[in-house]
C-alpha cells in the first residue's frame, strides 16, 4: 500500500466530560514534510498530538497514521513513530547512553546494530563528550538533542514534536531545527506543535489552533498574503507623543510600541502619507517610515481578533432575537 | 530489565537502606519480644523476716521471672513503687507468717501486680501463682511429715508435658521465623509499590507507552531486579536469625529459598498493581500501608489465627504473607518438607500468579 499522506486527520475530536478539547480538526501531512500547530497553550496542540500516538482514544472522528487506524491500530502505529513529549521524559538518573540503550533495547534493536545506531545518534546530536554524563546533569538544551535522539533511535518514518523547544535558548532553537530539517530531508514526515511563532517560518505548512479548533491551515506565505489590513513600522523620537496623536488620525485601526519602533496597523496604504503629515506637524522628527511584511504572530493576533469580533457580533445576535 | 538495575545501582544510598534496614528492623524487633518475659522488677515488704518467709522469697528469685529490686518496710512503700513504675510487682508477708507456717498453721501473703500492660501482669500472675502453690504444696507436705511422724508423702497427680516442637518453647524460636517473613513482605511491597507511579509522575511514562513493548513486559520488567535484592534480604534475615539470634533452620534451606522466590515474585506483583492503580505517589504509599498494617495482624504473626472472628480469618488468606509465613515457620521451627506445606505453597504461587495477571491486564498502555 502506498501512502502519500503521513498522516491524515478528518474531523477529529476530543471531549473531556463537557469540554471540548480539540474540536473537528481535519488537516493532512504530506510525507517527508515539516507540519507546525501553532496556538497558545490550552488551544488543543497536544491533545491533537497525543491522538495520534494513541495516548488518548478520540472521542469523533478518524486519524490515520502512514496508512494506520490509530483507533484500531494503535499498536501498529507505535511500531512506526517517535514521540518527544512536552513534558522532558527521559531517566533522569542514567547517563546519555544509558538513555538511549534503554530505548534501543525497548525497539527490540540487539547486538552490532544496536551500538552503531547508538553512535551515531550521539554523532547526530554532537552529545559525543556528553555520553556518559549523568542526564540530570545536561544542560536544557544537550536534554532535548537527547529526547530527540532517543524518539529517532528506530528510524522512526514519522515524528511527533510536541514544543520541542519550550525554555531553549534562541541559539540552541535554531540548531534543533536543523537537526528536524536534516531528518525531513531524509524524508521524515514532523509534526509539531510549538507557541513560538517564529519557529513556523521553518514549517511547509501550518495548522493554527485556537479554542480547540483549527481556525487556519496554509504555508507560512498563504497566511501572511491573509492580513488585509497593512502595517508600517515607524522608527521615530518622543515616541509617546507619536503614539498619542497616532490614534487620533482616522484609517488608523492599531497602534502600539515594538521594542523601540511603533507599529502601526492601518486601513488602507494611503494613510500612511496622513500619518507622516500629522506626526512632521506635531514636530516629531521620523527617521524611518515603512511598509513591513507581517510576521506570523501578527497574522495569529489579527485573526484571533477577527474570531473573538465574530464571537461578539453572533451572540449580540442570538441575544437580540431572544428578545 | 537492565534500566531498573541501573536505577538502584544508581542510588547506592536506597540500595544500602534497602539491605541495611530489614536487617536492623530483625535485629531491633527480634530483641523486642526476646524476653519471654523474665526479671519482672520485685519489691519485697519482708515483716517476717524468718528463715521460711526467707526460703519463700528466694524461690520467685530463683524462678528467672522475677527480680528483687527493693526491700521495703511495709505496704505503703510497695503501692509507691509500683505508682512511680519503678517495680511492677510487690510481696507483703506478714509479720507472724514464719511463727503460723512453723507451727502448722496457714498464713496470706499479699501479691501486687501493675496491671496496666496485660501481657507483664499476666505472666506476673502465672508465676506468682504457680510458685507461691508450689512452695505452699511443699510446706504442706513438710508439715504433714512433721505430725505423721516420718512417712513419705507425694502428690497423686504428676502431669507430664512434652514439647515437640521448639521444646524449650523458646518465643525466640517462633517469633524470628515470623519476623523473617513480615520484613520481606512489607519491603516487597515497598520496593515496587512507587515503580510505575514514579514513571507516570515524572513523565517518563507517557514515553514508554508510545513504544511498541508489551504490557508484560514491563511488569516483568519492573519486578524481577527487586527480586533479586529480595533474594539477598532473605539470605540476610535468614543468616541473622540463624548466626545472631541462634534460631536454626531446622528444615532444607533450598526450599526456604525456592518457596521465598514465589512468596516474593506475588508480594513484588501486588507492588505493581498498587502503583499501576494509584495516580500519585502519594496514593501508592497510602494504599500500601493499608496492606501493611493488617499483614501484621492478619496473617497470624502476633495472634494465632485460629481464634480469630471469621472475617479476620478469611481477609488473611487476601496476603501472601499469611501462607509464607506459615512455610517459614514450617521450615525453620518444624523443619518439615514441601509434602507438609503443600496446603500453604499453592495458595501462594496461584496468588503470586494473579496479582502479575491482574497488573499486566489493569495497565492500559493509555493515559486517560
Amino acid at each position: 500500500m502506498s501512502v502519500e499522506n503521513a498522516v491524515i486527520v478528518d474531523k477529529l475530536t476530543k471531549t473531556f466530560g463537557d469540554f471540548t478539547a480539540v474540536d473537528h480538526v481535519s488537516f493532512t501531512i504530506p510525507k517527508g514534510e515539516i507540519f507546525g500547530l501553532l496556538g497558545p497553550n490550552g488551544a488543543g496542540k497536544t491533545t491533537t498530538i497525543r491522538m495520534l500516538c494513541g495516548l488518548l482514544i478520540p472521542s469523533d472522528g478518524d486519524a490515520k497514521v502512514l496508512g494506520y487506524d490509530v483507533l484500531i491500530q494503535p499498536e501498529e502505529v507505535k511500531t512506526k513513530i517517535g514521540y518527544m513529549s512536552q513534558k522532558f521524559s527521559l531517566y533522569n538518573d542514567l547517563t546519555s547512553y544509558e538513555n538511549l540503550d534503554f530505548y534501543a533495547r525497548i525497539y527490540g534493536l540487539t547486538g552490532n546494530p544496536r551500538e552503531n545506531r547508538i553512535d551515531e545518534l550521539i554523532e547526530m546530536a554532537g552529545l559525543r563528550n556528553h555520553r556518559s554524563t549523568i542526564t540530570s546533569n545536561l544542560s536544557g538544551a544537550w536534554r532535548q538533542r537527547l529526547a530527540l535522539a532517543c524518539a529517532i533511535v528506530h528510524n522512526p518514518p514519522m515524528l511527533f514534536l510536541d514544543e520541542p523547544t519550550a525554555g531553549v535558548d534562541p541559539i540552541s532553537r535554531r540548531e534543533f531545527w536543523d537537526l528536524i530539517y536534516d531528518l525531513a530531508r531524509q524524508g521524515v514526515s514532523v509534526l509539531a506543535t510549538t507557541h513560538y511563532m517564529d519557529e513556523a517560518e521553518y514549517c511547509n505548512n501550518i495548522g493554527m489552533m485556537y479554542q480547540s479548533k483549527l481556525i487556519a491551515l496554509a504555508d507560512p506565505d498563504t497566511l501572511r498574503g491573509s492580513i488585509k489590513d497593512t502595517l508600517i513600522e515607524i522608527d521615530c523620537d518622543s515616541q509617546g507623543k507619536a503614539l498619542q496623536s497616532l490614534k487620533e488620525i482616522s484609517g488608523v485601526l492599531e497602534a502600539a510600541m515594538h521594542g523601540a519602533l511603533l507599529h502601526v496597523t492601518i486601513e488602507k496604504k494611503a494613510v500612511k502619507n496622513k500619518i507622516k503629515e500629522r506626526l512632521q506637524s506635531e514636530g516629531v522628527a521620523i527617521n524611518r517610515i515603512e511598509e513591513i511584511l507581517p510576521s506570523l504572530e501578527d497574522v495569529f493576533v489579527s485573526m484571533i481578533k477577527s474570531k473573538r469580533q465574530a464571537l461578539v457580533s453572533a451572540e449580540f445576535i442570538e441575544e437580540r432575537e431572544k428578545i | 530489565m537492565r534500566k531498573e538495575i541501573i536505577h538502584i545501582r544508581r542510588d547506592p544510598k536506597t540500595l544500602m537502606l534497602v539491605i541495611i534496614m530489614p536487617v536492623m528492623m530483625l535485629v531491633l524487633l527480634g530483641y523486642a519480644v526476646t524476653s519471654d518475659i523474665e526479671n519482672i522488677p520485685l519489691a519485697v515488704a519482708d515483716l517476717s523476716k524468718s528463715s521460711v518467709s526467707q526460703n519463700f522469697i528466694d524461690r520467685y528469685w530463683i524462678s528467672g521471672f522475677f527480680e528483687i529490686t527493693h526491700d521495703v518496710k511495709n505496704e505503703k512503700e510497695i503501692l509507691e513503687l509500683i505508682d512511680a513504675g519503678i517495680v511492677k510487682t510487690g510481696i507483703l508477708i506478714p509479720e507472724d507468717f514464719g511463727r503460723k507456717i512453723d507451727t502448722g498453721g496457714s498464713s496470706p501473703v499479699q501479691f501486687y501486680i501493675d496491671g496496666s500492660n496485660p501481657t507483664v501482669a499476666q505472666a506476673a500472675q502465672l508465676a506468682a501463682e504457680t510458685i507461691g502453690q508450689a512452695a505452699s504444696q511443699e510446706i504442706f507436705i513438710k508439715q504433714l511429715r512433721k505430725q505423721m511422724g516420718g512417712v513419705n508423702f507425694t502428690l497423686p497427680i504428676d502431669a507430664r508435658i512434652r514439647f515437640l516442637y521448639n521444646p524449650n518453647m523458646k518465643r525466640m524460636d517462633f517469633w524470628i521465623p515470623g519476623l523473617v517473613a513480615i520484613i520481606l513482605q512489607i519491603q516487597s511491597l515497598l520496593l515496587t509499590a512507587f515503580a510505575i507511579v514514579r514513571e507516570r509522575e515524572q513523565g517518563t511514562l507517557e514515553q514508554l507507552i508510545v513504544t511498541p513493548i508489551k504490557s508484560w513486559e514491563l511488569m516483568l520488567g519492573k519486578i524481577l531486579p527487586f527480586v533479586a535484592v529480595a533474594l539477598v534480604n532473605v539470605a540476610l534475615t535468614v543468616g541473622v536469625g540463624m548466626f545472631w539470634f541462634g534460631v536454626p533452620v531446622a528444615g532444607s534451606i533450598p526450599l526456604l529459598f525456592g518457596l521465598s522466590l514465589i512468596f516474593l515474585l506475588g508480594s513484588l506483583g501486588l507492588g505493581v498493581l498498587i502503583s499501576n492503580i494509584s495516580t500519585n505517589q502519594m496514593q501508592a504509599m497510602y494504599i500500601a500501608s493499608f496492606i501493611m498494617i493488617p499483614a501484621f495482624i492478619l496473617s497470624g504473626l502476633l495472634v494465632p489465627r485460629d481464634n480469630m472472628p471469621w472475617l479476620a480469618y478469611y481477609s488473611g488468606y487476601l496476603l501472601p504473607v499469611t501462607y509464607f509465613l506459615e512455610i517459614v515457620r514450617g521450615i525453620i521451627t518444624k523443619g518439615v518438607g514441601i509434602t507438609y506445606l503443600w496446603p500453604w505453597v499453592w495458595p501462594m504461587a496461584v496468588f503470586s500468579l494473579v496479582v502479575f495477571f491482574l497488573s499486566v491486564v489493569l495497565f492500559r498502555k493509555r493515559i486517560d
